[in-house]
């Protein structure tokens, strides 16, 4: 569907690539990455609006490594919306409709479709300059899919939203992703939007994809350090391999699994790290430790505690940190389960 | 009630005072000028057919020199403002030049590359185009004196426009040129008007390079120079002042429509793009 070999982009001060990607016709792809890591640069090119200094693109099959972007089938949706201010909701949304040839020409009853279906249908006549942010990313989007785009371009649609907002927008997404059956490939820093929206992804850092597949995958086996922290692991650590067990400063970790080869590092979810006042009868992977930091994250809470091997961070539910909180200093007990113990 | 006022500091004062000095500085010589010429002189000069000839010819021409400057200086703005080339800031000095250089030597050098010494003068002459003493040669020196005003201004106007506008409306099929008439054109025409009025002004108030290539016919600005120096100040200060009031209707009313109704970017940045 969306097939990328050897991208590379120089600019002046950053380079991107080469990447190879593989979208699938009808799937949710994330690129995910932090800012700089040139996610949009990608998606850029892809568009055809930033020209690219080797490798090739293919849309549907179809080489459009040289064409212009209005040739190349593609929607695009960008964070701060780009509305044109001098057109109301309805010139907007219908803006594309005169380039569609005739067979693919959507129907004005498909754009009132879209529009009801995204809720905008009540604000045709309005100024796009009055409307809320919710309502102009509503507006983008059926602009977007109004010209029935083989793929739809998402450059972070969420992060100028306020939070309320970003989650109706974020259901939106999806329903339009099911309803339309558009290939969506979207750009996003928010590793939690990737795992609601999207069914693979690859992760960006400094121009290179550091891992790509599966969402879930991605999450519990993460293959470097920069991805595991990306994900929200706080938790990673060089570490020895001996025995089926991980070592960090003379402390053994019992593994499920026997680690590959090459493995350095080992990697722990802080959900997965249980924490006890007492000692645990647990069989193993007991570390002890003095708590040096808890933070109140309002449904839950994340609790950091310094032990012998490491300064580790689990998490649990607020009940359970509010009980910690009344607890008089002293020992506290990790306990580490085997399968919880990720290694790379 | 009124608001509670705070207690101001020095630098208030001071840009209070700078403000006040300012517009004395400016306002003091013209309403002078304006409040100098008797009602019964201002109705003669306005009755003088050399008078009217003469801002007509200003306005005429300078008129013409904002037109060219809209044609051959706006797609020169959008280049400037959209692309990132080598000897881009060369360029940019090339044309704030007209600005920089005493306007008689502009003159000078107009009249030396149109005169018969030269061969470009030659092929324009052969071509039946005589700049020396007409109108054409005004329209050239005015266009030239002009054109960095409105290139300068309409640049800036296309450089608040947001790229991703254009770069939306390419990907739902319409052509570049198609993305200009139709997003471009229509958020930056206030840039245009406001960069035609800089560019008319410039033009209308040009002397010193005027009078070196056509002292003849000759425009307003000659004119007052002309009977400051043959008659003394009480016969050029009418003309003066009828030519401040024409300029400023027009000028006033020029700017009203610039500003009416200009349209919010819809929540828009100006980033351009975010690696």
């Amino acid at each position: 569907m969306v097939k990328l070999r050897q991208l590379a982009i120089e600019l002046t001060g950053f380079s991107l690539g080469r990447i190879d990607l593989n979208v699938q016709r009808g799937e949710c792809f994330v690129l995910l990455g932090p800012t700089g890591s040139g996610k949009t640069l990608t998606l850029e090119a892809i568009a055809g609006i930033l020209p690219i200094s080797h490798g090739r693109i293919w849309i549907n099959g179809t080489d459009v490594t040289r064409l212009p972007p209005e040739k190349r089938g593609i929607g695009i949706v960008y964070q701060d919306f780009a509305l044109f201010p001098h057109l109301s909701v309805i010139e907007n949304v219908t803006y594309g409709l005169r380039y569609c040839r005739k067979p693919h020409r959507p129907s004005r009853k498909r754009i009132d479709e879209l529009m009801a279906l995204t809720g905008i249908d009540h604000l045709s006549r309005r100024d796009v300059n009055t409307l809320s942010g919710g309502e102009k990313q509503r507006v983008a989007l059926v602009r977007a899919l109004s010209v029935n785009p083989s793929v739809l371009l998402l450059d972070e649609p969420l992060s100028a939203l306020d939070r309320g907002i970003r989650y109706d927008i974020q259901k939106l997404l999806k329903s339009l992703h099911r309803e339309t059956g558009t290939t969506f490939l979207m750009v996003t820093h928010d590793f939690t939007e990737a795992i609601f929206l999207g069914q693979r992804a690859a992760v960006l850092n400094n121009g290179r994809i550091e891992q790509a597949g599966p969402i879930m995958e991605i999450l519990r086996h993460p293959k470097s350090p920069f991805v595991a922290k990306f994900v929200g692991i706080p938790n990673v650590f060089p570490a020895n391999f001996e025995d089926n067990h991980a070592v960090m400063d003379g402390f053994a970790l019992k593994l499920a699994h026997p680690p590959s080869e090459a493995s350095t590092h080992i990697a722990i979810r802080p959900e997965d790290i249980r924490i006890h006042p007492a000692r645990p009868e647990a069989p193993a992977n007991i570390l002890t430790g003095k708590v040096i930091d808890m933070a109140d994250h309002g449904p839950y809470g994340e609790i950091t505690v310094e032990t012998a091997a490491a300064t580790l961070k689990a998490t649990l539910p607020r009940r359970e940190l509010l009980e910690f909180y009344n607890l008089p200093p002293g020992e506290v007990f990790l306990q580490v389960p085997p399968d919880g113990i990720h290694t790379f | 009630m009124g608001p509670i006022r705070q207690h101001r500091d020095l630098l208030f004062w001071i840009s209070l005072f700078s403000c006040t000095a300012v517009l004395l500085f400016i306002l003091l010589p013209l309403l002078q000028m304006v409040c100098e010429p008797t009602w019964q002189g201002l109705c003669e000069a306005m009755a003088d057919k050399t008078v009217r000839r003469a801002i007509g010819l200003s306005l005429y021409t300078a008129g013409w020199a904002a037109l060219i400057s809209f044609v051959i200086g706006t797609p020169f703005a959008y280049l400037l403002a959209r692309k990132s080339f080598p000897g881009k800031r060369v360029i940019e000095g090339i044309v704030d030049l007209p600005i920089m250089i005493p306007h008689p030597v502009i003159g000078i050098a107009i009249l030396g590359l149109t005169g018969s010494e030269h061969w470009i003068g030659r092929l324009i002459q052969e071509a039946g185009i005589r700049i020396m003493g007409t109108v054409t040669g005004i329209i050239v020196v005015l266009t030239f004196v002009g054109l960095p005003f409105y290139i300068n201004t309409v640049k800036n106007g296309f450089e608040a426009i947001p790229i991703r506008l254009e770069n939306v409306s390419r990907s739902m099929g319409a052509s570049f040129t198609g993305t200009f008439f139709r997003i471009t054109f229509p958020l930056a025409w206030r840039s245009m008007l406001v960069g035609l009025i800089l560019c008319a002004a410039r033009a209308i108030s040009e002397f010193g390079a005027v009078i070196i290539v056509a002292y003849h016919p000759m425009v307003a600005p000659v004119l007052i120079y002309e009977r400051f120096t043959a008659y003394g100040l009480e016969y050029s200060q009418p003309v003066a002042v009828l030519l401040i009031l024409i300029c400023l209707i027009l000028f006033i009313a020029l700017r009203v429509a610039s500003t009416a109704r200009a349209p919010a970017n819809a929540g828009l940045s100006k980033t351009k793009f975010s690696a």
